[in-house]
Formats: structure tokens, C-alpha cells, sequence
């Protein structure tokens, strides 16, 4: 059918069909808004599709730009990896859990570290009481990470690690234990978030400032390029810019912004685009708003495809495919009729799944009320089983192609998104914008306007704004992190010194000294040493804090 | 006029999530209440002075950490060590219900759930201040 013709039987549907019933019986609202606030259509045709080339904006699998997915298979070779983010306690409890999801299926690991870890404390800083072992597992040394790891071979799971401002020490532990499994470097395969970034803007576990943050980054990037080759080097997280209040265009924005500030500060520094563009990977959520996330997912890969072509000319294409992990969204678990969330999660995963993310971590529907329980984080494993094995939706690649409305909102997702992009190259990057608080405001005022409409009842809520209930039942079984597990970790740490070579350590320490005053050295090979002498992350990070100062956030 | 109630919200130990420490700090602002916020990372010490301080008549604590068994009673004895324990404090964030009983009996005068509308805790803390 012609354009015009088309054109002509729409406008017809519209006015006598369509505009004649509305007229008569009016619809269920005024206007229809996704979940980022965009007004949807009653009906979308080939006539959405009109401004769109297949081959230039849609094209094949494992074909520029990768819209329908990085790899020329997909989920017809291998499904996505299953990995569920995992950490409590100490490095023992939280290996048994390794071993038990690993038991259960699971494909890959996913390590959740304690704030002080995450933040560089030692379990014994002032700072660190209370949250010892909460969030996540508690790691001092290498001696603790050895244990993580204990029966595991590191040579077969991939293990991906959110850990952030000390990235580098975490990395250098995880290396060492290989290497004492008889597992080279090489042969490691896993992520380690080193996203900063986001930290300043939506996480919080950030030390130093964005310049040297940005040169410890680069540091690893460099590093991994040459020593570990099937590493991912970072995680470019939108994951918790959502979580943060965004909507999704805002999540798609700004994390493509902060990938290419991480790239051109790469460039700047004199690396080749392609010797370290292949490693970058990537990390969304998956909100409620089904076709969204899927657009989302899918104007993901072209957007960044289009940025390292056009903006990086980047040659390899295994340096513009974007690869990513997702998360179901913690934002959208409800403490009320908890049960509720299992289906949230399922609805989440599926959109992550028709949006071919190479990994997936499902939450567990108990997780707005404490920690998880073992039973409760099976099913968001099955969820995932079931999805891929019953369903269909891994059996042709890119099944929401050709989509009408799918097609469209993916076009409109990267159009939208390069706008935000092109504000921020205004404000002279992502690291200026962060600092002048414009993302952060954006975010904010996301957040609150989301938390009225929840209030005044136009985005309904199961059971919170609407179908509520009284509450009868109360949480049973949530985890517990053992309330001795600070004191014992602290003891653990006090023995570790004792026993390690504190002239050794200080002489190692001396050397990241060095390596942290000179640009021209890499800080990965001297914190490698540090660590085999079992230096604290602590001693680590505050060698660094006297050398970098530590960032303040501003608070608007 | 009617003097505006000041409330200080607070982000005790290492938590980054402050997504709902902001959101609750506006619309308390909107609902005509004069609101500080702290900030992430603050110690105990650093709450309670605050408080005292800027002379608020509620402290409103967001963590999502698990840490509260730890930091909840630093405060509130810092509070009373400060003969300040007229202030109203409330709480909200991920706090298992198993340990609201606790921190009652601490002296915390609510635990909000997440979900909980702020119109809800608009009333509580006129109520409370009242």
C-alpha cells in the first residue's frame, strides 16, 4: 500500500472509527502518558515507521548499529547469563551463598561489598561501625577475598563485582586470588562496576574527586588491555540514575553521556579508542513501562553505536556494540502485599529479555522490606529459568522488531537522548554537568514529580494507591545479618597484621605513593603489589585520599 | 503568624541512597514547613548538632543500609546527652518490621514504610509538633 494511501485509510479509521466511538463513550483517561511522561497514541501504523531506514537505523543482528542486538545469534546459542547480586555478612557466609546459587544454576556471580568497603574503610574505622557486613560482604584484605572465592574456579564462572571508587584494589584481590588458583589473568572473565560517575550522581559511594577518579579509571582501562583481556574494565551504570528518580530517556541519556567522558578521557590520555573500547560495558534497569524499557534497551545499543562511529571513529565494530547487564528495579518492589513484586519482576526481566541484555539479576519480591531470604531469591532465579526456557521470548532474535509502536519509541528514545547529550556537551561533559548539579536537578525533579503522581493517583501502584489492603501478614524469614560479624571481622583484620610483613607493606605503600604523584605511571601495578602483602583497603585508599583529597557533593 | 515547624533531615552513616531523603524534604517544604537537609554520610554527632543548631522541632531519618540497629540509639542517647529529646524524631527507609518494637522503645516516634504517602507523614508531624 502506498504512503498516501495509508495515509488516507489512517486518517479515515481515526475520524470514523476511532473519533466516533471516543465520541460516544469517551475513554478510560483524558490522555495516555508512558511511564517517562510521553503522550501515547491510540494506534501507531506504518506510518510511524515513514522517516525510518531499516538497514541504517535498524539493520541485522550483530550488525552496525546493533539495534537488534550485539551478536548475530543471541539467545539461540547461549542465554543471557543469570547473575544474582549477592553479599552479606563475611567472605564465608556469603561463599556458601556462591556455592548454593552456583548449585541452583545461577551462570554467573554478582559480589555486593559493605558500605566501608565500598567507600575504602577498613572494618575497623569509626566510620565503618554499624554497617559492617550489611549491604554486603565485608573485605579487608586479600586474606578475606581468598575465602570469598574458596572452592570456586575462577577460571570457569564470571564474576562481576560493584565496586566503584576503589575498583582498582578490589580488581588487583581478585587477580591475586586467581593467580593462586593457578588462574591467569587472561583467562578471567567478569566486570568491575568503576563507574564514578554515577556515584556523584545517584549512588553516593564515591571518595575522590572526579579528576583523579577519572585517572585511577583510565589506569585500569590501560591495564586490563594489556593483562586481561576478557575483563570488563567498567560498568556504565544507568542502573542507578533510574533508581535515583530518572525516567528512562533521562536513564538512557545520561548514561551514554558518561561513557563518552570516560572515552574521551581515555583519548585525552593517548590510548587507541579501539585497544580499550571492546571492554566497556554497560548496566540499565528495567522499570514497569514494558515498551519503553524495550525501546530503551534497543535505542541503547544504536545511540551508542552512532556516538563511538561518529563521535570516537572507532573502527572495530566490538567497540561500538554496547553490552549490557540489567536489573529489574529495586524502586518498584512495594512493602505492601509484597507477593505483588513477583510479578513486577517477571513483567521487568521480560522487558530486559525482548531487549536482548546480555545478563540479568531479578530481584526478590521481599527486598522493600529487608534482605532477601534464600527462598525468596530462588524464585527471582526461577523467574528467570522460566523465562527463558517456557516462554519463547529467547527463541528469535529480536522478536519486538517491525513493532510499530516499539519502532517508533526506539527512534524516539535516540533522538531525544542525543538532545540531553548535546545540553551536556554545552556544559563541557558529563563531569562539568555533574558539577554545575544539572544532572542532579533533572534527576530530583524526575523523582518528585513521579512521587506526586503516585500521591494524587495518576500512575496507579498495586496495593499502595489503589486495591490497598490491611496489612495482616508481617515479613517472615528476612535475612539477618549476624550482629557478631563486625567484631569477628575486626578480629580477623587485627590477626592478618600481625602475622603479614608491615616493613613490606609500608615499602608497597611507599610505591603507590609514587605511582598516585606521577601521571605517567599506572597505580594497577603497584596496588597488585600492595595487596599480595595484604595492605588494607583502608591503608590503600587512605594513601590515595592524601594524595587526591576527597570529593564534597553539593547539595541543591 | 504561625511559626513554621522545622524538621532536619538527616542521612546517618554510609548510605548513598538519598533518593527519598530529597523527595520526603520537598514535600515537606511544600507542605509549608521549613526543611534542612544534611547530606549523605553524617555521623551521629554530626545529626544531633545539627539538630541543636538549627533549633528543629523534628529530626526525619532515611536509611536504607541496615544500619540502624547501630546508629538509631547513638542518636537518640546523643539527643538526651544533649537534653534535646524534645525533639520529635521519626524514621523511614528499609527498617524491617521486626525492628520497629526497638527503636519505639528508643524513642523514635514512627517508622514509615516505603510507599508511604507524604501527606501521611505531613499529619504525623503536625500532630507530633502540635
Amino acid at each position: 500500500m502506498s504512503d498516501e494511501k495509508l495515509k488516507k485509510t489512517e486518517k479515515d479509521w481515526e475520524e470514523n472509527k476511532y473519533g466516533k466511538t471516543v465520541n460516544r463513550f469517551g475513554e478510560r483517561k483524558d490522555e495516555f502518558k508512558s511511564d517517562s511522561g510521553r503522550t501515547i497514541k491510540p494506534l501507531y501504523t506504518p506510518l510511524d515507521l515513514e522517516n525510518i531506514d531499516y538497514e541504517e537505523s535498524i539493520n541485522y543482528p550483530g550488525q552496525y548499529p546493533f539495534t537488534r542486538g550485539v551478536y548475530p545469534t543471541m539467545y539461540r546459542s547461549k542465554f543471557w547469563t543469570m547473575r544474582q547480586y549477592a553479599g552479606f555478612g563475611n567472605a564465608k557466609e556469603t561463599n556458601q551463598r556462591f556455592r548454593y546459587l552456583l548449585d541452583q544454576g545461577q551462570t554467573g556471580l554478582s559480589v555486593a561489598f559493605d558500605l566501608p568497603t565500598q567507600i575504602g574503610y577498613d572494618s575497623d574505622h569509626p566510620l565503618a561501625r554499624g554497617e559492617v557486613g550489611k549491604v554486603g560482604v565485608a573485605i579487608d584484605t586479600l586474606a578475606d577475598m581468598e575465602v570469598l572465592f574458596d572452592q570456586i574456579p575462577l577460571d570457569e564462572v564470571s564474576t562481576s563485582m560493584t565496586i566503584n571508587a576503589p575498583a582498582s584494589i578490589l580488581l588487583a584481590m581478585y587477580m591475586v586470588v586467581a593467580e593462586k588458583q593457578g588462574v591467569n589473568p587472561d583467562k578471567l572473565a567478569g566486570t568491575i562496576q568503576n563507574d564514578i560517575l554515577k556515584e556523584y550522581i545517584a549512588r553516593g559511594t564515591y571518595i575522590f574527586p572526579p579528576e583523579p577518579s577519572l585517572r585511577i579509571i583510565t589506569d585500569i582501562f590501560d591495564y586490563c588491555s594489556k593483562e586481561m583481556p576478557r575483563w570488563n574494565t567498567i560498568s556504565i551504570s544507568g542502573y542507578h540514575i533510574r533508581e535515583a528518580g530518572s525516567d528512562a530517556i533521562q536513564e538512557l541519556a545520561f548514561t551514554i553521556a558518561d561513557g563518552i567522558e570516560y572515552v574521551q578521557a581515555a583519548v585525552d590520555i593517548g590510548m587507541d579508542v579501539d585497544q580499550f573500547a571492546p571492554r566497556l560495558s554497560f548496566f540499565f534497569n528495567a522499570q514497569m513501562d514494558l515498551f519503553e524499557e524495550i525501546a530503551k534497551f534497543r535505542a541503547a545499543r544504536r545511540l551508542w553505536a552512532e556516538v563511538m562511529e561518529e563521535r570516537f571513529n572507532a573502527k572495530k565494530d566490538k567497540s561500538k556494540m554496547l553490552r549490557f547487564h540489567t536489573q529489574t528495579a529495586g524502586s518498584a518492589l512495594t512493602a505492601q502485599q509484597p507477593m505483588n513484586n513477583i510479578m513486577r519482576v517477571t513483567l521487568q526481566a521480560l522487558s530486559a529479555v525482548l531487549g536482548g541484555t546480555q545478563s540479568l539479576h531479578t530481584n526478590s519480591y521481599d527486598e522493600a522490606l529487608g534482605l532477601p531470604t534464600e527462598d525468596s531469591v530462588k524464585i527471582a532465579l526461577r523467574t528467570q529459568q522460566v523465562l527463558a526456557h517456557e516462554t519463547g521470548a529467547a527463541d528469535t532474535i529480536d522478536p519486538m522488531a517491525g513493532s510499530y509502536y516499539v519502532e517508533s519509541l526506539t527512534d524516539k528514545f535516540v533522538k531525544e537522548a542525543k538532545e540531553y547529550i548535546d545540553k551536556i556537551d554545552e556544559l563541557g561533559g558529563m563531569a562539568k554537568a555533574i558539577e554545575a548539579g544539572f544532572v542532579q536537578r533533572e534527576i530530583q525533579e524526575s523523582a518528585y514529580q513521579t512521587q506526586k503522581k503516585v500521591e494524587n493517583k495518576e500512575k496507579v501502584v498495586v496495593g499502595v494507591n489503589k486495591f490497598t489492603e490491611e496489612e495482616s501478614k508481617k515479613a517472615e524469614n528476612l535475612l539477618k545479618v549476624n550482629p557478631e560479624v563486625e567484631k569477628h571481622q575486626i578480629n580477623g583484620l587485627k590477626k592478618i597484621k600481625e602475622k603479614r610483613d608491615d616493613s613490606k607493606v609500608n615499602k608497597a605503600l611507599q610505591k603507590v605513593k609514587i605511582a598516585a604523584q606521577s601521571e605517567d605511571k599506572n597505580l594497577m601495578y603497584p596496588i597488585i603489589e600492595a595487596v599480595k602483602e595484604y595492605a588494607t583497603i583502608g591503608e590503600i585508599s587512605d594513601v590515595l585520599r592524601d594524595e587526591y583529597g576527597e570529593y564534597k557533593a553539593q547539595y541543591i | 503568624m504561625e511559626k513554621k515547624i522545622k524538621v532536619l533531615i538527616a542521612k546517618p552513616g554510609l548510605d548513598g541512597h538519598d533518593r527519598g531523603a530529597k523527595v520526603i524534604a520537598r514535600g515537606l517544604k511544600e507542605a509549608g514547613m521549613e526543611v534542612v537537609y544534611t547530606g549523605l554520610r553524617q555521623t551521629p554527632e554530626q545529626i544531633v548538632r545539627s539538630a541543636v543548631q538549627e533549633d528543629v522541632d523534628v529530626i526525619g531519618l532515611s536509611i536504607l543500609s541496615g544500619a540502624h540497629t547501630y546508629l538509631f540509639p547513638e542518636i537518640m542517647k546523643r539527643l538526651k546527652d544533649a537534653n534535646r529529646d524534645d525533639i520529635a524524631v521519626i524514621a523511614g527507609g528499609i527498617i524491617p518490621e521486626d525492628d520497629h518494637t526497638e527503636l519505639k522503645e528508643l524513642g523514635i516516634k514512627a517508622v514509615f514504610q516505603p510507599g508511604t504517602p507524604i501527606s501521611d507523614i505531613v499529619d504525623f508531624i503536625k500532630n507530633e509538633v502540635n
